[in-house]
């Protein structure tokens, strides 16, 4: 580990050092859209031919969790960009403690998903063999509010008749829902990694003024996560709510 | 990465402004517009990652080329998505139509 | 350069090997494997894609075998499934597209630049890890049970039906997209930031801009491919559907995903092999190349407008009429850079003053060969046309006139041309001419049959054929035999010119670019001082260095020769 603002041999200044660091990390996140648009082409199309079954399939993601989530990533992006500020004007704490809140914020995101996934489980709604769209309205639990349920019997005869083989359709919706929110945690995951790091070398005392490369490179990797959710939130909570 | 430091009080601001642009999100959600429901979703969606992107990741302050970086890869999404599209929107036969799908899902 | 290396005689200069330089600096397997000296690493690439080449070559080998007689003799339709398989997926994702840009571009770019490394070292060697971990998941596949779906993983068949090792293959190609889009992060990073003084964009030479363009697509495309291998390993491990018509899902999606990347993947393969001959047309014709700055935006619009045309592999899967039409006039507006370039490398042949050397002979089978595969590509681009020769013999003529005839030959011309910056030797060159001669002849030998196989019908991927086409047929596999002779002698004579080989002084040839400025092999920090570039890219007229000043008297030095 080298120690704060040393120049690596290839390099001849550290003006150089970090302007490569910085395209380096752009160039990174350009591959990222790419590879997150591989999905999000498959989710355009199957929208565009089955969005009944999309409809049906969004209805069933709880949107309270949904919209808490994106606050709390929301707020992360401006922790983290606030401990990049932090550690530009020199203030130590605030930067270790800016990172701090950033990873506990990601970490309740990823807490908040495991419930919504725990709750997809229960519903059936996990793609393969088990998979059933009806299945809570066909055995709701004891806890279920009985209009809601109505509602979604109700919901669902209509999609039925719209669409036969929607089953099959909605399958697609949440292979792609478990598939984007889950690389999107996996991201997550390898950033909450980086902040532990970040953290543990901040509160050593590395980062300064002149050098703060890794906070600013691993914050733009964090808002890039961020951006991702902005549109994941919308293309999957929010069809056809109006219904 | 220029030596432009952002005072907090903007990143509060940005902040502020990306809860108000997801509550619109949320509220456009419930009101039927039709097919304009995910217009209005995509572009509300796009405007806070602009501001993420410009302000967070500070690429308004950055160079040139990070802001080349940045419109290339957003513009070969858009190849990708535009392009693929182009093929399945000017089919004159409907490709998804008609398909049963066999018991094969209860077996 | 301070010891002497060379002792001026009245006839010629001899040269020795200089005391230190990077493959005597450190010593041990793990100076080797934890280097991260570029050069170094690009020699560990040189071994991996050679034995790569070595397991395609096996398969085609076996296919042209099989593909003697009409009923195949070799092996059986299952078997021969696997065959073309494998050999596209080893030539393609683990040669062809490391080949150029790992090698030469990992070698040449910060030699080119006036750089001590590349700008992230440590990525480059991590890149060549992950190569490794993901030809060994497709080694594995190969090993148990193949993987038949062809190299272009069609669905549902890969996605559903097939019974090969589908799983181990697409996660492999996955894992080693990462080799490729790192390499290309790191080049382009390299390239903006890491330029000598001087050194501005159009003094680059145009390998650089060729390489600068290839990692362009590196970054762009190869991303796209990687979430569609995964999501063919997901639906396979867990039925999802999305490539599956009984579950509403659209395998035309798959295709449109796939090629994506795979179009501009070709752009990959032919993009630094164009660079090369652009180093050594000059080079041999002893001429600043012509039209250098349409060179260098061509090696870019080509990049670019790569990425605009891969539904022309679709025509005939019932994708709509209009787009084909747009895909197939983007298809012929990509072949005009190609154009583009071959004009200004005829051009810089004209009145230049030629010399026959190996590496101007590669040069020169790859224009024509070039020409003759870019050609045969417009007629694949034509609609009409395509509904023809699609999935036909003459798509696999095509493309190996441009893979094989262009691109490997554009490496084995680099690799000759680059053998004394990178070896410090010379290697014979008159079995090099040879050789040279051999594979150009062998190569089109194997594939011009298939051209006219392709137009009289004889479709690709199968395993017999009619009859009537047996004679072409066994032509090819003659050519193959005559071809891969043209491959094995390279790699003995060049081994062999490591310890007997001329020593080659720093510019054997001689050549501009910053390369020919170190010492031949240079030292693992490329350059003790910085290099100040106040000089424009090939400038041949105005380098007293090089000696030309004879070109006006009409009495050129003669290039160094390892068998002189």
């Amino acid at each position: 580990m080298h120690r704060t603002g040393e120049l690596y041999g290839q390099f001849e200044t550290l003006e150089q050092q970090k302007e490569s660091a910085a395209l380096g990390m752009w160039v990174f996140l350009a591959t990222e859209v790419l590879f997150f648009g591989g999905l999000f082409m498959t989710y355009t199309l199957n929208r565009h031919y089955y969005g009944t079954a999309f409809g049906v399939g969004s209805n069933t993601l709880d949107l309270k969790l949904g919209g808490l989530n994106t606050v709390i990533l929301i707020l992360s992006s401006l922790t983290m960009a606030m401990s990049v500020w932090a550690s530009h004007v020199g203030k130590r704490k605030a930067t270790t403690g800016f990172l701090v809140a950033t990873l506990i914020l990601g970490t309740a995101f990823l807490g908040v998903k495991v419930i919504e996934y725990k709750q997809k489980f229960d519903h059936h709604l996990i793609p393969g063999y088990h998979f059933q769209i009806d299945y809570r309205a066909q055995h709701p639990s004891p806890n279920d509010d009985p209009k809601e349920i109505e509602a979604e019997k109700e919901e669902l005869s209509k999609a039925f008749a719209k669409d036969p083989d929607l089953n099959a359709h909605a399958q697609l919706y949440f292979s792609l829902y478990f598939g984007m929110t889950g690389l999107h945690a996996l991201h997550m995951i390898v950033g909450a990694g980086m902040l532990l790091w970040l953290i543990r070398q901040s509160m050593l005392g590395r980062f300064t003024p002149t050098y703060n490369t890794p906070v600013e490179m691993i914050g733009l990797y964090w808002h890039f996560v961020d951006i991702v959710w902005i549109y994941l939130f919308p293309l999957l909570y929010l069809i056809d709510r109006h219904q | 990465m220029s030596e432009h430091i952002v005072p907090p009080k903007v990143y509060v601001g940005i902040f502020l402004s990306l809860m108000v642009l997801t509550a619109a999100t949320v509220a456009a959600a419930y009101v039927n517009l039709g097919p304009f429901n995910i217009v209005i979703a995509l572009a509300i969606a796009s405007l806070k990652a602009t501001l993420v992107v410009l302000y967070f990741m500070h690429a308004r302050y950055s160079p040139k080329r990070t802001q080349l970086v940045i419109i290339c890869a957003v513009f070969w999404l858009a190849i990708m998505l535009a392009l693929t599209l182009s093929d399945y929107v000017t089919r004159d036969h409907d490709v998804a139509a008609n398909i049963s799908v066999p018991q094969m899902l209860e077996s | 350069m301070d010891t002497p290396t060379s002792t001026r005689s009245a006839t010629a200069t001899v040269y020795k090997i200089p005391e230190e330089h990077y493959l005597n600096s450190t010593y041990g397997i793990r100076s080797w494997l934890l280097t991260t000296d570029h050069k170094r690493i690009a020699l560990l690439y040189l071994f991996s894609v050679t034995f790569f080449f070595f397991v395609g070559g096996i398969f085609a080998t076996m296919i042209r075998i099989h593909l003697m007689t009409p009923q195949g003799f070799l092996v059986t339709p299952e078997t021969y499934n696997k065959l073309f398989t494998m050999h596209g997926v080893a030539m393609i994702f683990f040669f062809l597209i490391p080949s150029i840009p790992a090698v030469l571009g990992n070698f040449l770019v910060p030699l080119m630049i006036g750089a001590k490394d590349l700008a992230f070292p440590k990525i480059n060697l991590l890149s060549w890890y992950i190569y490794l971990i993901g030809g060994s998941f497709v080694l594995y596949s190969f090993a148990t049970g193949g993987l038949d779906t062809g190299w272009t993983f069609y669905t549902p068949l890969s996605s559903i039906y097939s019974n090969s090792a589908v799983t181990p293959a697409v996660l492999g190609i996955f894992i080693n997209g990462f080799s490729s889009i790192l390499t290309g992060l790191n080049f382009v990073v390299t390239i903006h930031t890491m330029r000598a003084p001087g050194m501005t964009w159009f003094r680059l030479p145009l390998f650089v801009w060729a390489q600068y363009a290839t990692s362009i697509i590196f970054i762009l495309g190869t991303p796209v491919i990687a979430i569609t291998l995964l999501l063919v390993g997901l639906e396979r491990m867990f039925h999802l559907g999305f490539f599956n018509p009984a579950l509403g899902g659209d395998p035309i999606l798959f295709q449109h995903l796939f090629w994506f990347y795979s179009h501009p993947a070709v752009y990959i393969m032919i993009l630094p092999a164009m660079g090369v001959i652009s180093e050594i047309i000059p080079t041999f014709a002893r001429k600043p190349i012509f039209g250098y700055s349409f060179i260098a935006g061509s090696s870019i619009a080509i990049a670019v407008i790569g990425f605009f045309v891969w539904a022309h592999h679709m025509f005939l899967t019932g994708e709509s009429v209009y787009a084909a039409l747009a895909f197939s006039f983007l298809s012929y507006l990509v072949a005009i850079p190609s154009a583009v370039k071959v004009f200004n490398w005829t051009s810089t042949l004209y009145k230049g003053s030629i010399s026959w050397d190996t590496p101007m002979l590669y040069a020169l089978g790859f224009i024509g060969l070039f020409l003759i595969g870019g050609l045969t590509g417009l007629f694949l681009a034509c609609l009409g046309l395509d509904i023809h020769i699609h999935d036909t013999y003459f798509v696999v003529a095509h493309f190996h006139y441009i893979m094989v005839g262009g691109a490997v030959m554009g490496y084995l011309g680099g690799i000759h041309f680059w053998w004394p910056k990178i070896s410090g030797r010379l290697y014979p060159e008159f079995l090099a001419r040879v050789s040279a001669i051999i594979l150009f002849t062998g190569f089109n030998l194997t594939f011009f049959p298939q051209f006219i196989l392709g137009y009289l019908g004889m479709p690709r991927r199968y395993h017999s054929y009619p009859p009537e086409f047996q004679v072409l047929n066994v032509m090819s596999t003659a050519g193959a035999s005559i071809l891969a002779l043209g491959y094995l002698l390279p790699m003995i004579y060049l081994v062999w010119s490591l310890k007997y080989g001329v020593v080659a002084g720093p510019n054997p040839w001689p050549a501009t670019g910053l390369e020919w400025k170190t010492d031949s092999p240079p030292l693992t920090e490329n350059f003790l001082v910085t290099p100040e570039v106040t000089w424009e890219a090939y400038d041949f007229e105005t380098r007293p260095d090089l000696e030309l000043d004879h070109i006006v008297a009409g009495k050129l030095p003669a290039p160094a020769h390892g068998d002189d």
